[in-house]
């Protein structure tokens, strides 16, 4: 089985993230870079695999500035075997349609069984880049799983909606996106940093891709018209008990159309 | 020097943070307190791998140098884990040098192997009642019988002789000689800590009681010829190569300590609210703190010079020593700015920087004295003479 797992560098999710609202981009430099934590955990179900099933290949797959080269020696130590990272001055601000398009045309269709992603990452939020990607395949998509069953020549698992949940399987090659509840990742040991060094990364840019930055960057639909900070919060009401506590609250819950 | 990011350094940094994230302030104060050793973490470490740091790679292990293992101890430390931490895994990470520089093949095959997995429990024991520092002035004798030696005397301040499988320790096997070299008639060796030959007995202590520290009795404990490290009457020898590596790995462990405990003297200044504003804003609050930062940032470039020279084979008594000195103070410092910062709730238990105090505390005695290392400066660093 060989797999390929879609990582991505976010801005530190726990730290302080600022946009650039010049450029409507992530200011990268106001945070620390880290993996977001749901490429580790699309990850972790890869390894997982990989670790009752031998002869298991899982490569991970990143789009993005030359610092996002830590995120894939990051998976690469937690047990990847290979890593590629898609990096071209011409990609900077890249939206998800030119993205999705640019990993399918890293992705050569012969050299994989299943492709995992994360169901939406942490800065951008967009959530649709697994689903344009199957779409660029033409490959079957099951979004936001909370669980993956793998076997010879079919992924499954389970899709929770508002109203139910849903078993949901796909013939593979496919596409699968996965949610948080789907596995708590390992880190990286000491043994797999030291082997890491060893594992192919390699680094590759649209012409390599066989795209020119036209064709890559032609696929632009969304387009930032104004981007402005979150105004500051203003301050909460504050409810004093004076024996009709309770009445004051029922009164704010109705208010604000929360009851 | 180059300063420039190592991703190497940085991958090993945020692995061993982030495993000693499933150790808590609290899971430390409670082994501090239950004087249990913390076999959780020893065993999330050894599965990690990071035992087998500076071991050979035909051995299993990393094959890396006294700058990773620094790394890993200052993390260590820097969790909240402190000397408990340390102590219970340093000897893994770093104490094996004597083998693996001077021991023979077949001591390197029969033990190396077991260090990386975690299986091996060593002690290290050099120090003694009667000799202290001086350590060419040991009594412990270790004498010639058929097949080996019969080790007979008592050692001090040895960590971790309650878990100890082995010991790595020097004997005398010939008395020191008044018109001779000092050093000279030493023997380092490799010996079963047999329970029935050596009585162990804990020394109570005021902190890093997470790992334990005794004294230990010894009569008549058999060791084989092969368990002999090095050349018999050169145990001096293989011990003092690894004595600066020693410096700046304690050293980094102090630091590691300092930042713990400026961490939680800044956020408390920030957090802990006093005339209606946090108590951060004053400047005999800020003052302590930015100064404490500095102090660690200073020490920390010297420790960082010194690990370098270290790894590259440069002689460095002097920054070794400085380095240890340097952060010994850092250290120390930021922990008592952090508990002077915190008042009352300082001293007591509950925000733990009465615990990171008692322990930096600790690094201004070992793993060797303040005033030994102004000793080593008068003498070797200005040329004065000796007053010893």
């Amino acid at each position: 089985m060989k797999i390929v797992v879609l990582m991505k560098q976010v801005p530190d999710t726990y730290g302080e993230r600022r946009l650039d609202t010049q450029t409507g981009r992530v200011d990268r430099g106001s945070s620390e870079a880290i993996v977001d934590e749901i490429s580790e955990r699309a990850l972790e179900v890869a390894l997982r695999y990989k670790d009752s099933h031998k002869g298991t290949h899982v490569t991970v797959l990143t789009m993005g500035p030359a610092s996002a080269n830590a995120a894939l020696r990051k998976g690469l130590s937690m047990g990847a075997d290979a890593a590629i990272h898609v990096l071209d001055d011409a990609l900077v601000g890249a939206d998800m349609g030119q993205t999705a398009a640019v990993l399918a045309a890293a992705l050569p269709r012969n050299e994989y069984d299943l492709v995992i992603a994360g169901n939406e990452s942490t800065d951008g939020r967009g959530g649709a880049v697994p689903a344009m990607l199957a779409e660029h395949l033409n490959l079957p998509h099951l979004s936001f799983l909370d669980s993956v069953e793998l076997s010879v020549g079919e992924v499954s698992g389970e899709r929770v909606s508002e109203y139910g949940s849903l078993d949901v399987r796909a013939p593979l090659p496919a596409v699968v996106s996965i949610t948080e509840r789907a596995a708590e990742a390992r880190f990286p040991n000491f043994k797999g940093i030291m082997t890491a060094k060893r594992k192919p990364l390699s680094v590759v840019s649209l012409a390599e891709l066989g795209l020119g930055p036209a064709e890559a960057l032609a696929g632009a639909r969304s387009v930032v018209l104004c981007a402005s900070a979150r105004p500051a919060r203003a301050a909460g009401t504050k409810i004093v008990d004076e024996g009709n506590a309770g009445e004051q609250l029922a009164e704010f819950l109705a208010a604000n159309r929360l009851i | 020097m180059d300063f420039s990011p190592n991703p190497l350094h940085d991958d090993i940094r945020d692995s061993v943070r982030t495993l000693c994230k499933g150790f808590p302030d609290e899971y430390w104060m409670e082994h501090d307190e239950s004087k249990e050793f913390p076999w959780e973490f020893y065993n999330a470490v050894a599965e990690g791998g990071w035992l087998g740091l500076t071991i050979p790679e035909e051995y299993g292990g990393g094959g890396l140098g006294v700058t990773e293992a620094a790394i890993v101890e200052q993390e260590i430390a820097a969790s909240g884990a402190g000397m408990g931490g340390c102590s219970a895994v340093h000897i893994g990470i770093f104490g094996f040098e004597p083998i693996i520089h001077h021991g023979s093949k077949d001591l390197k095959d029969r033990f190396l192997k077991r260090v990386v997995t975690g299986e091996l429990h060593t002690s290290f024991a050099v120090t003694e009642p009667d000799a202290g520092t001086d350590t060419t002035n040991i009594s412990t004798f270790a004498k010639k019988v058929d097949g080996g030696y019969l080790i007979s005397g008592q050692k001090v301040w040895i960590t971790k002789a309650q878990e100890a499988e082995r010991m790595l320790i020097l004997a005398r096997t010939s008395p020191r000689d008044p018109n001779g070299k000092r050093t000279a008639g030493m023997t380092l060796f490799f010996a079963e800590m047999d329970r029935s030959k050596v009585s162990i007995r804990p020394i109570p202590k005021m902190g890093r009681n997470a790992v334990d520290t005794n004294e230990l009795f010894i009569d008549g404990l058999f060791v084989a010829d092969e368990d002999v490290v090095g050349e018999v009457g050169h145990g001096f020898r293989a011990i003092l190569g690894g004595l600066n590596a020693e410096r700046v790995i304690s050293a980094n462990a102090a630091l590691g300590i300092g930042k713990a405990a400026l961490r939680r003297g800044v956020r408390y200044a920030n957090e802990r609210e006093v005339f209606g504003r946090p108590i951060g804003k004053n400047q005999g609050i800020a003052f302590q703190l930015a100064e404490a930062q500095i102090r660690l940032d200073a020490a920390e470039a010297v420790v960082q010079k010194a690990a370098w020279m270290v790894d590259n084979g440069i002689p460095c008594g002097r920054e070794a020593n400085a380095a240890k000195y340097l952060c010994a103070e850092a250290g120390f410092f930021a922990a008592d700015v952090a508990l002077q910062v915190h008042g009352g709730f300082g001293y007591g238990k509950e925000f733990h920087v009465e615990r990171y105090f008692r322990e930096a505390r600790l690094m201004r005695i070992a793993p060797i004295s303040q005033e030994m290392v102004l000793n080593y400066f008068s003498e070797h660093v200005l040329g004065l003479p000796r007053s010893y």
